[in-house]
């Protein structure tokens, strides 16, 4: 009698929660992959909105743009993360708490304030735009920071923080007396990294790399924040398909979204049998 | 060797200018009094701060925003408090479930889930479009994942479990005992959840100006279009923002590394 009564006071408990889940999490998430499913204004049952998605070069571009903005993001940042993650790991821990600290800071520095930041600096009028034309340097002539360009260098700015953030941790399973230990049986520096360092951050790698790789697809702030809904991505094509200022689309934007959330997952996908496989290697 | 930490701090040196100079660049900007014509600004005022202050629009977007975040993360805050509670302590078969539900929004970007929201709310029996209650809603959605975590661990360095145990050995209910002795012990965890969640829905942009954009403008829509009129309050706005933000990170570093090293 009393467990009863209890169940059914945790069962009560438990309905704010229930409720909020069902209204603002799983039905909006089932309802939008259902929809993807119905033709224009959710008449019929039908592939047409993913062979839109698929087959137009508009979206197809959206999507090729997306990806490769992403890749190239990803890949730059994460490369001076593996460098500047391993520097602070050599400093007196005091200096690099501060220095971690700082970083972690700028890591909040996104989406539209960071792209006025960049309007600052590198738009039409910027300080680097104005100080190259002065020094008569033309490096900065072709540069359009409103071009794919520019919006890569504003989205490698958030990857950096956030693969240092990610990486740093990685530097501590290697121990230093392995390193005297390879020195001593006579490795360079170059082999160690070749044999130990890398194979053992190399799962750290992946999946930063693919936690960058998530995030930048799905990043809308930054891009829209620069150029509205100019920029072809597919996060971009998605808002106005939805919530734009002609014709909302939801059934297609649906599709893109599935799209989208597929690639995301696909990456992680790959990270995860990566992972599996260099541990192999490992054993 | 020598040499190598010489190269090590240049390198750091380098990359942290590089993070720096957005921040210099947005400061210099909103002190500066006309800022196109030169390299630098060709001179300094403190007005735009002035005007910023003065400018009603912005007290209205600060102000809703705020609404928005406080009235979400007290609604988080209980029914998360108690969810995680009852699940970790009553329903244990159920936490993967839950944590599978709590992790879901992580693995979605908000331009996904606007699709939804917006297909479900814009009409028919539950038409919340342009309501404040669909931001709250998305945005509880939104912190989920922190505010789940960050109970959920603190409840399981304190050992909630034996905690209540040992309440209720002495006497007391189990209102009584999650009341006065769990919750008092899982409060510096869940303050860090709530203080993280607090600067992640503050800088929120994608939610806000999907869902309800220009009909309830918050900062960061009122971010975007003042980018386009004034530069110099934009960024005023944006430094202020960054302090506040880098307050709020600071407080919770410091109250994480005592959360964990209070118990040792």
């Amino acid at each position: 009698m009393r467990t009863q009564t209890n169940l059914r006071m945790i069962a009560l408990v438990l309905v704010p929660f229930v409720l909020i889940i069902i209204a603002f999490e799983l039905m909006p998430l089932a309802v939008m992959v259902m929809d993807s499913f119905r033709g224009d204004e959710g008449k019929g049952w039908t592939f047409a909105q993913y062979v839109t998605a698929l087959t137009s070069k508009y979206y197809l571009t959206g999507l090729k743009n997306s990806v490769l903005i992403s890749l190239y993001s990803s890949l730059v940042g994460i490369l001076v993360a593996i460098f500047a993650a391993y520097s602070l790991t050599r400093f007196p821990t005091s200096l690099r708490e501060k220095i971690l600290l700082f970083s972690n800071m700028t890591s909040n520095f996104a989406g539209v304030p960071l792209a006025f930041a960049y309007v600052v600096l590198l738009g039409n009028n910027g300080l680097f735009t104005l100080l190259f034309q002065k020094m008569g340097w033309d490096i900065l002539a072709e540069f359009d920071l409103y071009s794919w360009i520019g919006l890569a260098l504003v989205y490698v700015y958030f990857q950096i923080p956030l693969a240092i953030l990610l990486l740093y941790p990685t530097y501590f399973a290697i121990q230093e007396q392995w390193k005297e230990a390879a020195a001593l049986l006579g490795a360079s520096s170059f082999q160690f990294w070749r044999h130990i360092g890398i194979p053992v951050i190399m799962p750290g790698l992946v999946g930063t790399f693919s936690i960058l790789f998530a995030n930048s697809m799905g990043a809308y702030a930054t891009a829209y924040a620069l150029v509205g809904s100019n920029f072809n991505l597919l996060s971009i094509r998605i808002g106005a398909l939805v919530a734009g200022d002609v014709m909302t689309r939801p059934e297609l934007a649906g599709a893109l979204a599935v799209i989208l959330a597929i690639t995301m997952i696909a990456a992680m996908w790959v990270n995860e049998r990566m992972m599996r496989r260099v541990r192999r290697d490992l054993r | 060797m020598k040499n190598r930490l010489l190269w090590h701090k240049a390198l750091t040196a380098i990359v942290l200018l590089y993070l720096f100079i957005p921040l210099l660049a947005t400061f210099l900007y909103s002190i500066s009094t006309d800022w196109y014509r030169t390299v630098l600004p060709e001179g300094y005022t403190g007005k735009w701060y002035g005007e910023l202050v003065s400018d009603p629009r912005f007290i209205d977007a600060l102000g809703r925003t705020l609404f928005v975040c406080i009235v979400t993360i007290l609604i988080s805050l209980v029914v998360m408090v108690i969810t995680v509670f009852a699940v970790t302590v009553y329903l244990p078969r159920l936490e993967r479930l839950l944590q599978g539900i709590a992790m879901l929004p992580y693995a979605v970007p908000p331009v996904v889930t606007a699709v939804g929201l917006i297909t479900i709310y814009s009409q028919g029996p539950f038409a919340l479009s342009g309501s404040v209650w669909l931001v709250i809603g998305a945005y509880f959605v939104a912190i989920l994942p922190y505010m789940y975590q960050g109970i959920r661990n603190s409840m399981r360095t304190v050992d909630a479990i034996s905690l209540l145990d040992a309440a209720e050995l002495l006497g007391a209910s189990k209102l009584k005992g999650f009341w006065l002795v769990v919750f008092p012990n899982i409060l510096p965890g869940v303050l860090v959840a709530t203080l993280l969640s607090f600067s992640i829905l503050f800088g929120e942009f994608v939610l806000a100006n999907l869902l309800i954009g220009g009909h309830y403008e918050m900062i960061q829509v009122y971010l975007v279009r003042r980018m386009e009129e004034n530069g110099h309050l934009a960024s005023s706005i944006v430094v202020c923002y960054f302090i506040f933000i880098s307050i709020i990170s600071a407080v919770v570093l410091r109250l994480g590394r005592s959360a964990k090293e209070g118990r040792t």
